[in-house]
C-alpha cells in the first residue's frame, strides 16, 4: 500500500483554485451514465448526493434511518464556522486555518484545511439560499456568536439548533433531487460491506432493515459519509443506531483507516445516573463562557454544594489555568475533570461529576440575563436530572463526542482503494488531533457541497470502468459473505445478548483507551478485547429471524464491527508514543501534567492496513510537513 | 419502581395486533422512557422471546425518530418532551401504561411499535424546498432578513418531522406538519419564487397520502414536542387560497 495525498504544488493559498482548473471534467451528456452510491444522509452525505445529480450524475443514496432528515448531523447544537469577517475583527480565511491547525494540535494536512477555510465562506451562502433561518441581528444581517479556542467571532448559528437547520437544508435539497428523479432514495437500508472489482470500489452489499433481504448495487464509484465511531465507547453523545461499520468493512477491503485513536471526550456532558444509561446528553459548552466548574478539596465530601464554604471549593481550572480558566480548550477540561474524579473528590451519584456553578453569574448579572442566554440549556438540564440549575449547580462529566480519526483520504477526498471516497466524520478529516466547535458541520457540507462534486468528476472521466452488475463474480461472493456472517450471528444462540457485550467492550475502552492511555493499559485491553470479541462469538444470543425488521441483528451486526476495530484504535494509541491533542499518554507529559508532543517522531499521519482478524496491522506513515504554521506548544495558561 | 405495560405487539403490516401485558418490577426514576423498552427487551431476550420494535436513534429529542403513543398520548403526558427525553419520576410507582404506535392510515405499521412515515418525505419532496442549485448562492448578506421574520421562521423550521401531529390528531391531519414547511419557507425572501406553487403542491401531495383535513381540534399542537404553533396553519391556508387562484 502506498500513500499518495496528491497534495498539488505551488503556494498553499492557490493550491485548490489551481487544482480545480487541472483536473479533469465529464462531459454533461455523459454524467448521466455514471452511477454514483452515497452511503449516508447527514451534512456530507445529503450535500454530496444532492450536488452530484444536480450536476447530472445518476445518484442512489443509502441510509439506515426511516428518513434522511433523521441522520445524527441533526443533534449538533452550537454552530458552523465561516471566515467571512461580518464582525471586522480581523478574521480571514488564513486565521480560520490557522486557529483549526493549531487546535488539532498539528496533525493535520495543511493543505486540506487551507481549502476548508477557504471554502466556509460559500457554505454559509448556499445554506441562506436554502432558507437556513440563521439569526440575525436587527438589521436583518447574519448574526455571529464566539466559540472555544479562538479569539474571533465567527461562528454562525441557528438557536440551539444549528446542525439541525443545515441538515434540513441539505435534506431538502436531496428532496429536491429525489423528486427529479435524479436519486434514488434508499431509507432503512444498511451498508454491510463494498465490492471491489479489479481494485477498484464499484458497488456495495446492503441489508433492507424492513424484511431482511440483501442486494447487491454496482456503480462506478461509492461515497462513504457515515459518520464516527464514538459508540465504540458504548456511551457517547452519539445516536444510538451510529457506527463504524462501513468505514471498518471498507477497511478489511483495503481502505487504510487513518488515526483511528484520536477521538474526541467532550467536557460538558450529563453524569451517568446507573445502569440503565443507553446514552449521554451533551450540554453546549457555551456554558463555560459564565459557569465555574469546581469540586470540594476533600475527597469523598458528601455536603451538599451550598453547604461547602467557599474556603473549601477547588475551582480546579481557574487555578490551573489561570489566562483561559474555565474556557480552556476541551481536550484539557475534560482530563482535568477525569483527574479530580479519579482522586475522589467527584461529586454526584458514583463520584463521577463535577460541578458547573452558576451562582456567581446569577448574583452579577441576575437571573434574567442568565436566561436569556442559557434557559432552554437549563430546562435541558432539568428535563433529564429533575434539577433546578437555576438553584443547584449543574452536575457535568466528559463523555465520547467525535472522533477525529476515519478512512484516510487524499486531497481528493479519495480513499486507498481506487473509486472509494469518505467525506464528512467519516474521513480522517482536518481536525488532526482535536477539533475545535462549530468545524464538524463546516467540514461536513464543504467535503459534500465543493469538494467532492469537483474531485470525484476527476476520477470518473479518466477510469475505464468496464461495466458491472450484480451478477459478476465478485460481487456475488461479497454477497454471499455478507449473508453467511449474518447467519453466523443467528445461528451462535449463546447466552448473552448483544447489548451486554457492547456495554463491557464499552466499558474496557474507555477505562484503556479513553480521556488517558498508558503501554500497560493499552496492551491489557488488546487481550481483553480478543477475549471477549471470541465470547461474542461463541455466546451471543441474538434472536429473531434474518428475514424480519430485527433490530438485535443490526446491533449485533455492528457490535461484531467494533470488537475488531476497537483492537485497531488501541494499536494506534499504542504506537502514538507522545501526547497531542485528544490523544494523552501518560507516559508523555510535560512536568504540569499537560500533552507533550513528539514533532520528531510523530509529525505524521498514521494509516492503518488491515491484515486479518486478530492480525497485527501494518501501519504507514504519512508525513506532515508544515511551511505555512510554525509548530509550537499550545498553551493554555 | 413498578410499572405494568401494555405493549402493542405486531409482526408485521398485515398481522394482527394485541396488547401484551409485561411487568417491569425494578424501573428507576431516573430513566428514560426509551431506556425503559431497553431495560424491558433485555428482559424479553433472557426469556428468548421477541424484543419490542420501536424507532429511536438520537435519544436528544431532535432526529424525531421516536414516537409511541402513552395512554393515548403522542409522546406522553409531559409538555414539549418526545418518548426520548421523557423520564419516569413523572408516572406513579405502580401505574399502569398503555404503549402503542401512531394510528394513522397514512403511517402503516411495520412492526410493533414502528410506523412507515415516508409520507413525510413524500410531502416534502413535492414542494417543501427552496431550489436553490450548489454554486448559485448570492453573498449572504445581500438579502437581508427582518429579525422578526427569521425568528418566526425558525420556530416553525424547529419541527422535527416525528409525526405527533398526526397521531394527535382526530383526523389523522398532517397540516401542522405541512403549515410548518410552508411558513418556515414562506416567511423568508429566498422562499418567496416557490411560495404559492410549494403550498398547493405540499397540500396536494398530503393529500394524496391519506391524511386527514383539519377541523381545528388543535390537538396537534398540545402534542407537538416543539410546541409549533397552530397559527401556522392560518398562514398556510392562506396561502393555498392565494396559490389556488394563482
Amino acid at each position: 500500500m502506498e500513500l499518495r495525498a496528491h497534495v498539488p504544488a505551488g503556494a498553499l493559498a492557490g493550491k485548490w483554485e489551481r487544482h480545480r482548473a487541472e483536473i479533469r471534467l465529464v462531459n454533461p451528456a455523459n454524467k448521466l451514465k455514471h452511477h454514483v452510491i452515497v452511503v449516508g444522509s447527514g451534512l456530507a452525505g445529503a450535500s454530496a448526493a444532492a450536488s452530484l445529480a444536480e450536476l447530472g450524475y445518476t445518484v442512489s443514496c443509502f441510509c439506515f434511518q426511516d428518513s434522511p432528515r433523521r441522520a445524527h448531523s441533526i443533534a449538533a447544537q452550537g454552530g458552523i464556522n465561516a471566515a467571512k469577517n461580518y464582525q471586522n475583527d480581523g478574521d480571514s480565511v488564513f486565521r480560520l486555518f490557522y486557529d483549526t491547525v493549531k487546535g488539532g494540535d498539528f496533525r493535520s494536512r495543511e493543505a486540506n484545511v487551507y481549502r476548508l477555510a477557504q471554502i466556509s465562506a460559500a457554505i454559509i451562502d448556499q445554506c441562506a439560499a436554502q432558507g437556513v433561518p440563521f439569526a440575525r441581528e436587527y438589521g436583518g444581517l447574519l448574526a455571529n456568536r464566539s466559540f472555544g479556542g479562538v479569539q474571533v467571532s465567527r461562528t454562525f448559528y441557528a438557536r440551539g439548533q444549528t446542525g439541525q437547520q443545515l441538515l434540513l437544508g441539505a435534506y431538502q435539497a436531496l428532496a429536491c433531487q429525489i423528486a427529479a428523479g435524479k436519486v434514488r432514495m434508499y431509507p432503512r437500508t444498511e451498508l454491510l460491506d463494498v465490492v471491489v472489482i479489479d481494485g477498484r470500489a464499484r458497488g456495495i452489499v446492503t441489508r433492507n432493515l424492513v424484511n431482511g433481504k440483501l442486494a447487491t448495487h454496482t456503480g462506478d464509484a461509492v461515497v462513504l459519509a457515515t459518520g464516527g465511531y464514538a459508540n465504540v465507547y458504548y456511551l457517547s453523545t452519539n445516536a444510538k443506531g451510529c457506527n463504524v461499520t462501513a468505514i471498518w468493512r471498507a477497511h478489511k477491503r483495503g481502505a487504510a483507516f487513518a488515526n483511528p485513536c484520536f477521538t474526541q471526550i467532550h467536557p460538558t456532558c450529563i453524569p451517568v445516573t446507573g445502569d440503565h444509561q443507553a446514552k449521554l446528553t451533551l450540554m453546549s459548552e457555551s456554558l463555560r463562557n459564565d459557569g465555574r466548574i469546581w469540586v470540594p478539596q476533600q475527597r469523598r465530601d458528601r455536603r451538599p454544594p451550598d453547604q461547602i464554604p467557599e474556603s473549601e471549593r477547588d475551582y480546579y481550572l481557574e487555578r490551573l489555568y489561570p489566562s483561559f480558566g474555565n474556557l480552556a480548550p476541551r481536550d484539557i477540561a475534560s482530563r482535568r475533570a477525569k483527574e479530580v474524579c479519579d482522586e475522589g473528590r467527584g461529586v454526584g451519584p458514583g463520584g463521577h461529576g463535577v460541578y458547573l456553578d452558576f451562582q456567581d453569574a446569577i448574583r452579577r448579572l441576575g437571573r434574567p440575563v442568565i436566561a436569556e442566554r442559557y434557559g432552554n440549556l437549563f430546562e435541558m438540564y432539568q428535563r433529564i436530572t429533575a434539577e433546578d440549575p437555576y438553584l443547584v449547580p449543574m452536575r457535568i462529566y466528559p463523555a465520547p463526542h467525535y472522533t477525529m480519526g476515519g478512512l484516510w483520504v487524499d486531497y481528493n477526498l479519495m480513499t486507498t482503494v481506487e473509486g472509494l471516497y469518505a467525506i464528512g466524520e467519516a474521513n480522517f478529516s482536518d481536525h488532526g488531533a482535536n477539533r475545535l466547535g462549530a468545524s464538524a458541520l463546516m467540514q461536513g457540507l464543504a467535503d459534500g457541497y465543493f469538494i467532492l462534486p469537483y474531485t470525484i468528476g476527476d476520477y470518473l472521466a479518466q477510469a475505464k470502468l468496464p461495466k458491472v452488475d450484480a451478477g459478476h463474480v465478485a460481487a456475488r461472493q461479497t454477497e454471499a459473505e455478507v449473508g453467511g456472517r449474518t447467519r453466523r450471528l443467528l445461528e451462535v444462540n449463546g447466552h448473552r445478548s448483544v447489548d451486554t457485550f457492547h456495554r463491557a467492550l464499552g466499558r474496557l475502552m474507555w477505562d484503556r483507551c479513553g480521556m488517558s492511555r498508558n503501554a500497560a493499559g493499552l496492551k491489557d485491553a488488546m487481550q481483553r478485547v480478543c477475549v471477549l470479541r471470541e465470547e461474542f462469538w461463541q455466546d451471543v444470543y441474538v434472536g429473531g429471524r434474518g428475514e424480519d425488521l430485527n433490530q438485535s441483528l443490526e446491533h449485533a451486526g455492528r457490535v461484531a464491527d467494533f470488537f475488531e476495530f476497537a483492537e485497531l484504535m488501541c494499536h494506534d494509541a499504542l504506537e502514538r508514543e507522545e501526547s497531542c491533542g485528544c490523544h494523552f499518554r501518560e507516559e508523555y507529559q510535560t512536568p504540569e501534567g499537560e500533552a507533550k508532543r513528539d514533532d520528531g517522531r510523530f509529525s505524521h499521519v498514521a494509516a492503518w492496513e488491515f491484515t486479518g482478524v486478530g492480525q497485527a496491522p501494518v501501519l504507514h506513515r504519512e508525513p506532515l510537513e508544515f511551511e505555512a504554521v510554525h509548530l509550537a506548544q499550545r498553551s493554555y495558561k | 419502581m413498578k410499572l405494568a405495560l401494555h405493549v402493542w405487539r405486531q409482526a408485521g403490516p398485515i398481522a394482527l395486533g394485541k396488547f401484551v401485558r409485561y411487568d417491569v418490577a425494578d424501573a428507576s426514576p431516573d430513566m428514560s422512557f426509551l431506556e425503559l423498552l431497553d431495560v424491558l427487551n433485555q428482559q424479553l431476550i433472557a426469556r428468548r422471546e421477541e424484543p419490542i420494535a420501536f424507532d429511536h436513534d438520537c435519544r436528544e429529542g431532535i432526529c424525531g425518530a421516536c414516537g409511541i403513543v402513552i395512554n393515548g398520548r403522542p409522546h406522553g403526558p409531559q409538555r414539549a418532551t418526545t418518548a426520548c427525553q421523557l423520564h419516569l419520576r413523572h408516572f406513579a410507582d405502580g401505574a399502569e401504561l398503555w404503549i402503542e404506535p401512531w394510528r394513522a392510515r397514512a403511517f402503516p405499521i411495520v412492526k410493533d411499535l414502528v410506523v412507515d412515515r415516508a409520507a413525510f418525505d413524500r410531502i416534502v419532496q413535492a414542494g417543501g424546498f427552496i431550489t436553490a442549485r450548489t454554486g448559485s448562492a448570492p453573498e449572504a448578506n445581500s438579502i437581508p432578513v427582518p429579525k422578526p421574520a427569521a425568528e418566526l421562521a425558525m420556530d416553525a423550521a424547529a419541527c422535527i418531522g416525528c409525526g405527533a401531529c398526526v397521531a394527535a390528531c382526530p383526523n389523522a391531519s398532517a397540516m401542522l406538519f405541512v403549515a410548518a414547511k410552508v411558513s418556515h419557507l414562506g416567511l423568508l425572501p429566498q422562499g418567496q419564487p416557490e411560495r404559492y406553487t410549494r403550498v398547493v403542491d405540499m397540500v396536494a401531495q398530503m393529500d394524496a397520502e391519506g391524511f386527514g383535513a383539519c377541523t381545528n381540534h388543535g390537538e396537534c399542537m398540545a402534542a407537538c414536542p416543539k410546541e409549533i404553533s397552530i397559527d401556522f396553519i392560518g398562514r398556510l391556508n392562506r396561502d393555498y387560497i392565494k396559490g389556488a387562484f394563482l
